[in-house]
């Protein structure tokens, strides 16, 4: 493989694929800074039907005309924003939580059963939302929880996902750790607490990250259990703004985007580390 | 350790066991088992709510549903053709970076961004894009070509697909690079002074070492092609062109005209297929690590 292609000619190549990736990134971000009136300039094809929409990719004047619409003349927005941060930060830290300590029975325990339950957690996170969506309805409705936030929250921090990731990372510590600190007296609490966790920081470092982006992201949850539009996340939001307001969107889309893109700068080491060790092993 | 502590101490862990395990476990039964069990008995009756017992009729109805046999050879279309491929793409990328390149670290990091990209941020540009009057087509045209609607043909399917690919790849490609560097160096060596060439080294030191990734990667990338729904949903709506009109879709719309002996017929039938594939997943598994 290495006589095949010079470091030249290989670098060149996945530093274009690389720009490829990052090119819907920057135009949002580009388009975000400009003017109402330019985005509408460019991007309406009203009127002149064979014409097509051609792509602006540097502001002809930067503005924050957008930003300022946003943040202060459409209440709507911070209120949406707001709903994202308390449904997302609940789910994260509770799934956080729950996944750690299922992990470590799952990872340094043996007993009857280990496999098929692990098994039955693999199954139910490969399903698709709606596959429990009769039932879980229902039961929401019985237990008075639609068009209330624990209606998303509480199935999120139940998640399948956080034990698996976890518990794939988990695995990779050797169990002598573990009988090595019982023999000098720790308690399983003390063990847990003092070596399970600060060994597994990058993997519950990158748990916290992806379970962060995928509710950040939810679409399903609040279109089915939140009718009240006042409940309803910012992704809801976004997806629903029209085409008059173009502008608008790239510069909401840039505000929802902040939150990850710093807290992939803060934690990226973590969350590659995290995302490495938790493939490693089977 | 004496035979007689060490029984004890077996004995002794499975009550501490349970106790990490029970608040997962009391919330995943309440939020998902018990629902899943629940929807099954749904899909045997003719109605949710005071229903009488109909048996299999509700799949016999489903199975006749052009719609959900559509909706379901799509989705398996996705997923059969959408996994290998973006499994393929990954693994050539991690080869590829799995040296010392100036700024590795940095392309690194602009591969696994679009993981971190909300999907509702970025469903401007798409819709941008692919409109009919939208940029690609402006570029299409200009090489004197006649314009597509993307996401109102059969080009629908490949847009989603490509869509899938910019999301998934970077975090499978951090994956297979992880792999790669498990792997000793004396095997290729080994396998040098032997005379092997370099397409034998791939298939027989580099894939058979990387089964455990490949096992860890074939699972997320499953859950990704599902997840894909949402960037179709938010992109074309509740019915989409036919040929991205995915499962997840036909159980909304489902949900949506209260058809629930449909939707919970469709959703254990999903689910099926998802336990054999599993299955079978597993015993390709262990089958490779007792080699």
């Amino acid at each position: 493989m290495r006589i095949l292609l010079s470091t030249t000619v290989l670098t060149v190549m996945l530093f274009v694929m690389a720009i490829i990736m990052l090119i819907p990134l920057y135009f949002t971000i580009s388009n975000s800074f400009m003017t109402e009136a330019e985005i509408q300039f460019n991007y309406s094809t009203e009127g002149t039907a064979d014409e097509y929409l051609h792509l602006k990719w540097i502001p002809d004047w930067v503005s924050l005309e957008q930003y300022k619409t946003l943040l202060f003349d459409r209440m709507q927005f911070l209120i949406m924003f707001w709903n994202s941060v308390l449904l997302v930060v609940p789910i994260v830290f509770g799934q956080a939580a729950v996944a750690v300590m299922a992990a470590f029975a799952l990872s340094q325990f043996s007993f009857v059963g280990r496999d098929s339950l692990f098994f039955l957690y693999i199954i139910t996170m490969l399903m698709p939302f709606q596959v429990t969506l009769v039932p879980n309805y229902l039961a929401m409705d019985w237990l008075g929880l639609l068009d209330s936030r624990l209606a998303i929250i509480l199935p999120g921090i139940f998640s399948a996902f956080g034990v698996f990731l976890v518990r794939q990372f988990m695995i990779g510590i050797p169990r002598a750790y573990l009988e090595a600190a019982q023999m000098d007296g720790a308690g399983y609490w003390t063990i847990f607490t003092r070596i399970m966790i600060p060994m597994s920081r990058p993997g519950i470092a990158a748990l916290t990250i992806l379970v962060f982006i995928d509710y950040w992201n939810m679409v399903e949850q609040p279109l089915i259990f939140l009718h009240d539009a006042y409940l309803r996340p910012l992704s809801i939001y976004l997806a629903q703004i029209n085409e008059g307001e173009f502008g608008l969107a790239f510069a909401a889309a840039v505000l929802y985007m902040l939150p990850m893109l710093f807290v992939f700068l803060y934690a990226e080491n973590d969350l590659i580390e995290g995302i490495q060790l938790s493939g490693v092993k089977g | 350790m004496t035979e007689e502590m060490k029984r004890k101490w077996l004995r002794s862990k499975f009550p501490i066991a349970l106790l990490f395990l029970a608040p997962s476990l009391i919330g995943f039964t309440i939020f998902y088992l018990v629902p899943f069990i629940v929807g099954f008995y749904y899909s045997l009756m003719d109605s949710p709510t005071n229903g009488s017992f109909v048996g299999l009729d509700n799949y016999r109805q489903l199975l006749q549903s052009a719609s959900f046999r559509k909706a379901a050879s799509n989705t398996a279309i996705f997923t059969l053709t959408g996994v290998p491929l973006v499994m393929a793409i990954s693994l050539g990328l991690a080869l590829m970076l799995n040296r010392t390149l100036p700024l590795r670290n940095w392309l690194r990091a602009a591969y696994v961004m679009p993981l971190v990209v909300p999907v509702a941020s970025i469903i401007v540009v798409w819709q941008l894009w692919f409109d009919m009057q939208g940029a690609i087509n402006a570029i299409w045209t200009s090489w004197g070509n006649t314009p597509i609607d993307w996401m109102n043909t059969s080009w629908a399917r490949a847009v989603v697909m490509l869509i899938y690919l910019w999301k998934t790849i970077g975090y499978n490609m951090i994956l297979f690079l992880a792999g790669l560097q498990n792997i000793p160096d004396e095997y290729y060596e080994a396998a040098s002074l032997d005379g092997a060439g370099p397409i034998r080294k791939f298939i027989s030191i580099t894939l058979v070492c990387l089964t455990p990734t490949n096992f860890f990667v074939l699972i997320m990338s499953i859950i990704s092609s599902f997840k894909v729904f949402r960037e179709t949903y938010l992109i074309a709506g509740d019915y989409p062109h036919e040929s991205i009109y995915m499962l997840q879709h036909y159980m909304n719309n489902m949900f949506q005209a209260l058809d629930y002996q449909k939707l919970t017929a469709a959703s254990f039938l999903m689910a099926s297929a998802i336990v054999i594939i599993v299955t079978i997943l597993f015993r390709f598994e262990r089958k490779f690590h007792m080699n």
